[in-house]
């Protein structure tokens, strides 16, 4: 693109042997350790990580823009040549200013909330010298750079008057006006859509070309990771474990965490597949294990050798890297977790479903006598012992409808939800005892779900007296049975949840949710906030509970993988309407609606493979004002006529209870390719 | 599932918890606190005790010695009849030490359970209730105090109540602040759940929760309360003569500043701002201690 | 979006209405219904009944409440205050020229404390955790808790009785030109100085620390910006927006605090006519005096509000919405 990057032999980033720690109550704690990595000109690279790995400290140190109780312990790192560390405060400013640019994660956050987007913009270019009007026009040209359609409007525009994603598009071009040799990305889809981080890492990926940039992608999202990146380092308490390209990593792991890791994310196959791996034990405080390896407690491999020598990073072959002494014996690390049994959910025309949602609608009144529809006329009914799984966009209605069937907030006149076959009053405050135990939830965060003034004991022993109306002797015996069964122990029982670990705490709320033998739980993102080697063990536990106890499941994920993995039917949600409804093998292959087709796109895969991707053009619309018609039509990439702006398609299901809603006919719409995993998987059978 | 991956979680000990040091241990290091604590203390100590052993009778008036400066037989001097001045500044405590306490804690305990259910319930409740907290509030509280001393005549009890539903909305305003941030926690939808009525959410869920910026409030009401107690005293609706307080003394002695006779005033100013930057400091030591 | 501010405006002075409206229940119900029966309250529990009905007959306090307070409102709107029972005059005029008097004595003390206070603030901030900023914080920690009457006293000691700097007297001579006024209003000015300068020194502190550790600040250092365009650009521009509101909110209290400032330098501003009316139970003056300061710092927190909304784009949107 430029001179600078084409004449330039240094390397965008290098690192050699840089050590960060962090200073804590007079403590020293090693947050990265010798680290030492190279990203070529142009070059992709990704750096995958747990909480905790130190993956942003190293975006932080590169710049030196550590907090103020972080330094540079030992080593170096030099951005396009320069060493950072002898830059003075002018040479510091011009390598930001010139060779350096980076995205955050929340990009609400990273724009300054009082002023324009365009004197933002110009900003940048002032810096390098511009004048004001020419660099309001630059600026303006960068936006449409970055496919803003408007960048007019959007220069004039303070950032809380745009989308979550177009925020980050203007950061990114903040970020790439001064055409750096290094862009580097801190999480910077986490808190997007999926159809917005597709968009997003398009974008990058397109950009990265036309620019010539090199990127240093750092995230704990594997997929995200692998449909981005040329080569992949893997940190693990501060240590770079593995480092190689991108597919070859991924299909082949030499290092056990990294395979760990692989085997612990829900990839291919149904409910009733194998059950998912996970890592024992938790990431070491930084800093707790001064000999030998890292992951040794942590890893089925780990031999003596292991704890007390640390191993080097060997070659091994094809430019990759290990920091473990068994590379070659990756393949036989043994499973950690034995296949839960799976229950099938119960079906005929002698089985009563236990849910039944008729036409609910929940309206919200706004201020100036407006309305919003957050949900309208959903019916569906849930088996006994069945997962339904509910996906869509942030807005879609999953948790308002959540929010009805618990109780928690009253639907429109003219709904009805039954319990086997029994109404339900609308409030929770309203219904019978015997219903409110029926229909329990896990919530997403277990910090927010478990109040933090009270111990295990009372978090589950309350819920128990409450609702299994158990007290004295028998309640305590309850709640220990319910420990033991989500794999706690009663020494847990007088801890507060601060002392517990994330995944232990989930496993407590787990708990509290099956006090009193319920019907139905409402499985709220319940693996979102946690890590990846800590989310297989509750899904597991989720699916084991479920054959024991014969519970029903309504589950919310944003993660595909895990909605494929957990559930028996999947119903697809836009706008506050259910736009299609079925078996999950159905929706998932197809023929599907328009708009799933669009979402299974938008995920991308660890393989690093992308399909047809198909991308959603335009906002969502405003749920104030729908579009009329099919709701979808604004977005819908098979929109075929003026049909589908004037009139809302049906909802009929086949026989096998597969329910579209589009105008197109079946035989019209798209299918997916079969499970596109399986080949590379290998923790998963197809 | 396996009972491997249960067994192996158990044994690996768990990250050590968020807070290395307790709440105590904190405070015990922080030197501001530890001097607040110590002024506090000592005030505390004279309101109780300092009548036995202070050398002269606080109200004994003695008119061959007015003005008299400070000697042996009166460290601080004497006032302008007489009085003692040393031993009028011990005693002096007392009242204040015990008017604002108990105001404060009738402000803390109304403003804790108005705070509570306007931010509980919200809606139309907290919109009424938040407008007159807003018409209370824009009048000065030394003239909301003042206007009701004047009707209902200047007594120890008034104060107290009236200082004490003064500060309530102050308090209400704290606490319904730091309801609203736990109320879209998710373990009050949780508590619905299992059939908890709204006392039990309010008092046992939310309440154990905001301790921390109560407590925090309540010491920082504590040295407002003696601001507006003795500046009330000081204007003449406070205590009431003959008590030793020091609001009541500064009021009676300023007058005799411009001849020189600084003693009578200058102890108890020093005494009352000692006690308040004692206070204040006390709070501000719990506020950094319980934000770690 | 100049509309939507316009509906903000509208609305805002609407609550501000119906605030002052309330603070006008209340200064009625406090300086005319709690006491009961005024004119026993003047005379005293010894006087003679028929004295006491008499003077309630002049009062016009021998009416029902509902009937006095309409035709307290009814002339308020007037702009009649009523009749001082001390002064046997009307009471508007005494308001008006110590409303002056103290507006006088407010504007010293804002035009001193205003700089200083944000300044050290700021300062503080910058240095977030060295010895500047600690003496800062533990001083405007200190100083805000001191009541007036108590530094006032320091500070007449030295200023004016040892140093002899400065004149005791709050009062200037008639006819003195605005350096004298100054002169004399500077010792009385100072003790709310020190009481506002913590507030609005730990406003501005806490504001600039959350500015500087803000993903935006990074945002624009890492653009490579120089520090001092950091700094006003990024950092104080969102830091200082908040200041302003307690400003505001600290011109309310500064009107309590001249309660006691003015009975303490013999000033005729509005805290001392509140004080003295109090003090001889002459309710209408009382009545008109704590209206007027709830008025006035019901104007001072709309016009902050207003500022605070203009100044920040997002509130701008939010509350024209």
């Amino acid at each position: 693109m430029t001179d600078r990057n084409q004449s330039a032999a240094s390397p965008a980033l290098e690192l050699s042997r840089l050590s960060v720690a962090y200073t804590v109550r007079g403590r020293d704690l090693p947050v990265l350790s010798d680290v030492s990595l190279r990203i070529e000109r142009g070059e992709a690279y990704g750096l995958v990580g747990e909480s905790g790995s130190g993956k942003s400290t190293v975006a932080l140190a590169l710049q030196r823009v550590l907090p103020p109780n972080g330094r540079i312990s030992g080593g170096h790192a030099r951005v396009a040549g320069q060493d950072v560390m002898e830059l003075g405060a002018a040479a510091l400013r011009n390598m930001r200013a010139n060779d350096v640019a980076m995205v955050f994660q929340d990009p609400g956050k990273a724009l300054n909330p009082s002023l324009t987007v365009g004197r933002q913009m110009a900003e940048v270019y002032e810096i390098l010298g511009a004048s004001g009007t020419d660099a309001k026009d630059r600026g303006e040209a960068m936006l449409g750079r970055v496919r803003i359609s408007d960048p007019t409007r959007v220069m004039a525009s303070f950032p809380h008057q745009l989308s979550g994603g177009m925020q980050q598009r203007v950061v990114i071009a903040m970020a790439l006006a001064k055409d750096p040799a290094l862009l580097i990305l801190d999480e910077p889809t986490t808190g997007l859509d999926a159809t917005i981080e597709a968009e997003v890492l398009d974008l990058v990926d397109t950009l990265r070309q036309e620019f010539g940039a090199a990127v240093l992608f750092i995230s704990h999202n594997l997929a995200a990771v692998a449909s981005l990146c040329n080569r992949v380092g893997v940190l693990y308490a501060g240590k770079l474990v593995e480092e190689g390209p991108a597919r070859a990593l991924f299909a082949d792991p030499r290092h056990p965490y990294t395979a760990g890791l692989l085997r612990c994310l829900p990839r291919a196959g149904f409910k009733g597949g194998p059950a998912l791996d996970n890592i024992p034990g938790f990431p070491p405080v930084p800093g707790s294990i001064t000999e030998g390896c890292v992951f040794a407690p942590r890893c089925g491999l780990a031999e003596d050798r292991c704890r007390t020598e640390a191993p080097p990073l060997y070659d091994v072959g094809n430019g990759r890297g290990s920091r473990c002494h068994f590379h070659d014996r990756v393949d036989d690390l043994p499973r950690m977790s034995e296949a839960p049994p799976v229950n099938l959910p119960e079906r005929g025309p002698n089985v009563e479903p236990v849910l039944r949602l008729e036409h609910l609608s929940k309206t919200y009144k706004l201020p100036g006598n407006r309305n919003v529809q957050a949900l309208r006329d959903v019916s569906l009914t849930l088996d006994p012992g069945e997962t339904l799984g509910l996906v869509g966009e942030s807005g879609s209605g999953k948790s308002t409808l959540a929010n009805l069937v618990l109780g928690l907030a009253e639907h429109d006149a003219g709904g009805a939800i039954s319990l086997d076959g029994t109404k339900l009053p609308a409030s929770v405050h309203q219904r019978p005892r015997a219903a409110v135990k029926a229909i329990q939830i896990i919530f997403q965060n277990p910090d927010s779900a478990l109040n933090r003034a009270h111990s295990v004991k009372y978090l589950i022993g309350r819920a128990v007296s409450r609702l299994a109306g158990l007290a004295g002797k028998a309640r305590d015996e309850r709640v220990v049975k319910l420990l033991e069964a989500v794999r706690l122990t009663p020494r847990q029982l007088p801890a507060k949840p601060r002392q517990l670990s994330g995944g232990m705490k989930q496993r407590v709320a787990v708990a509290r949710a099956f006090a009193a033998d319920p019907r139905v739980i409402v499985c709220d993102e319940p693996t979102s906030a946690l890590d990846v080697s800590v989310q297989s063990a509750v899904l597991n536990l989720l699916t084991e509970l479920q054959g024991e106890r014969h519970v029903s499941y309504i589950l919310i994920s944003h993660d595909l993988g895990v909605v494929r993995h957990l559930s028996d039917r999947i119903a697809v949600m836009y706008l506050g309407r259910l736009m299609e409804i079925g078996p999950a093998r159905s929706v998932l292959e197809g023929p599907h609606h328009p708009y799933t087709e669009a979402l299974l796109s938008a995920a991308p895969t660890v393989t690093g493979e992308r399909g047809t991707r198909i991308r959603l053009e335009g906002q969502i619309p405003s749920p104030v004002d729908p579009p009329t018609g099919c709701v979808f039509n604004t977005r819908c990439p098979r929109k075929f006529g003026p049909i589908c702006e004037t009139e809302e398609p049906a909802f009929t299901a086949d026989d096998e209870g597969h329910a579209i809603r589009c105008h197109l006919p079946r035989g019209k719409l798209g299918r997916s390719p079969a499970p596109e995993l399986a080949a590379a998987s290998q923790g998963g059978a197809a | 599932m396996s009972a491997a991956a249960g067994t192996a979680e158990e044994s690996a000990a768990p990250p050590p918890p968020q807070k290395a040091r307790s709440t105590p241990a904190i405070l015990m290091r922080s030197p501001g606190f530890l001097v607040g604590a110590a002024i506090v203390l000592f005030w505390a100590f004279c309101a109780a005790f300092a009548p036995h052993f202070v050398p002269y009778d606080p109200l004994a008036d003695d008119l061959l010695e007015t003005l008299s400066p400070p000697s042996a037989a009166h460290w601080f001097g004497t006032d302008q009849i007489g009085r003692d001045v040393f031993s009028r500044v011990l005693v002096g405590a007392r009242d204040i030490l015990t008017i604002a306490p108990l105001a404060t804690l009738l402000g803390t305990v109304l403003g804790t359970v108005v705070g509570l259910v306007m931010g509980y319930f919200g809606g139309w409740v907290d919109a009424i209730v938040g407008r007159l907290i807003e018409v209370m509030l824009s009048l000065p509280l030394i003239i909301v105090a003042l206007m009701v001393l004047v009707a209902l005549g200047p007594s120890t009890s008034t104060v107290i109540v009236v200082v004490g539903l003064v500060f309530t909305p102050l308090v209400a305003r704290t606490v319904r602040a730091a309801v609203l941030s736990e109320r879209h926690l998710d373990y009050v939808p949780a508590a619905s759940l299992r059939g908890e009525g709204a006392l039990h959410i309010m008092f046992v869920e939310i309440l154990p929760n905001i301790w921390p910026p109560i407590i925090v409030e309540a010491t920082v009401r504590l040295g407002y309360a003696i601001f507006t107690i003795a500046s009330l005293s000081f204007l003449g609706f406070g205590v009431q003569p003959p008590s030793p307080d020091w609001g009541l003394a500064i009021a009676e002695n300023y007058g005799v500043l411009v001849g020189g006779f600084w003693w009578t005033v200058v102890p108890a100013t020093v005494a009352t701002a000692s006690l308040v930057v004692g206070v204040n400091l006390v709070a501000e030591g719990l506020q950094r201690a319980l934000a770690e | 979006m100049q509309s939507a501010f316009g509906r903000f405006l509208v609305r805002r002075l609407v609550l501000s209405l119906l605030t002052l409206w309330l603070v006008s229940v209340v200064v009625f119900l406090g300086a005319q219904v709690l006491p009961g029966d005024p004119g026993r309250a003047i005379l005293g529990p010894l006087a003679d009944a028929r004295a006491v009905a008499s003077l309630n007959a002049e009062l016009g306090t021998d009416r029902p409440p509902v009937e006095i307070y309409l035709s307290w409102v009814g002339d308020l709107l007037q702009g009649d205050m009523g009749q001082s029972y001390a002064y046997r005059a009307p009471v508007a005029p005494f308001v008006g020229e110590a409303l002056l008097r103290s507006l006088k004595l407010v504007g010293v003390i804002f035009v001193i404390v205003v700089p200083l206070g944000i300044g050290a603030g700021v300062i503080a901030a910058l240095n977030a955790g060295k010895p500047v900023d600690r003496i800062i914080s533990v001083a405007s920690l200190s100083l805000t808790v001191i009541p007036e009457f108590v530094s006032a006293i320091a500070l007449i000691l030295i200023f004016a009785v040892i140093l002899r700097w400065l004149p005791l007297s709050a009062t200037w001579p008639d006819g003195a030109g605005p350096l004298v006024q100054l002169e004399h209003l500077i010792l009385p000015a100072l003790p709310l100085v020190i009481v506002l300068f913590g507030y609005i020194a730990r406003m501005a502190r806490a504001g600039t620390i959350e500015a500087l550790s803000s993903d935006y600040t990074r945002t624009a250092i890492l653009k490579g910006l120089p520090w001092r365009t950091v700094l006003t650009r990024h950092v104080l521009r969102n830091a200082l927006v908040p200041t302003i509101t307690v400003v505001a909110a600290q011109t309310g209290y500064a009107l309590g605090g001249l309660v006691v400032v003015e009975a303490l330098f013999r000033y005729q501003g509005i805290g001392n006519l509140v004080l003295s009316a109090a003090k001889a139970k002459d309710f209408a003056m009382l009545q008109a005096g704590i209206l007027t300061i709830g008025a006035f710092f019901i104007v001072a927190t709309l016009v902050a509000d207003c500022l605070t909304v203009m100044l920040n784009p997002r509130l701008r949107a939010e509350l024209g919405r």
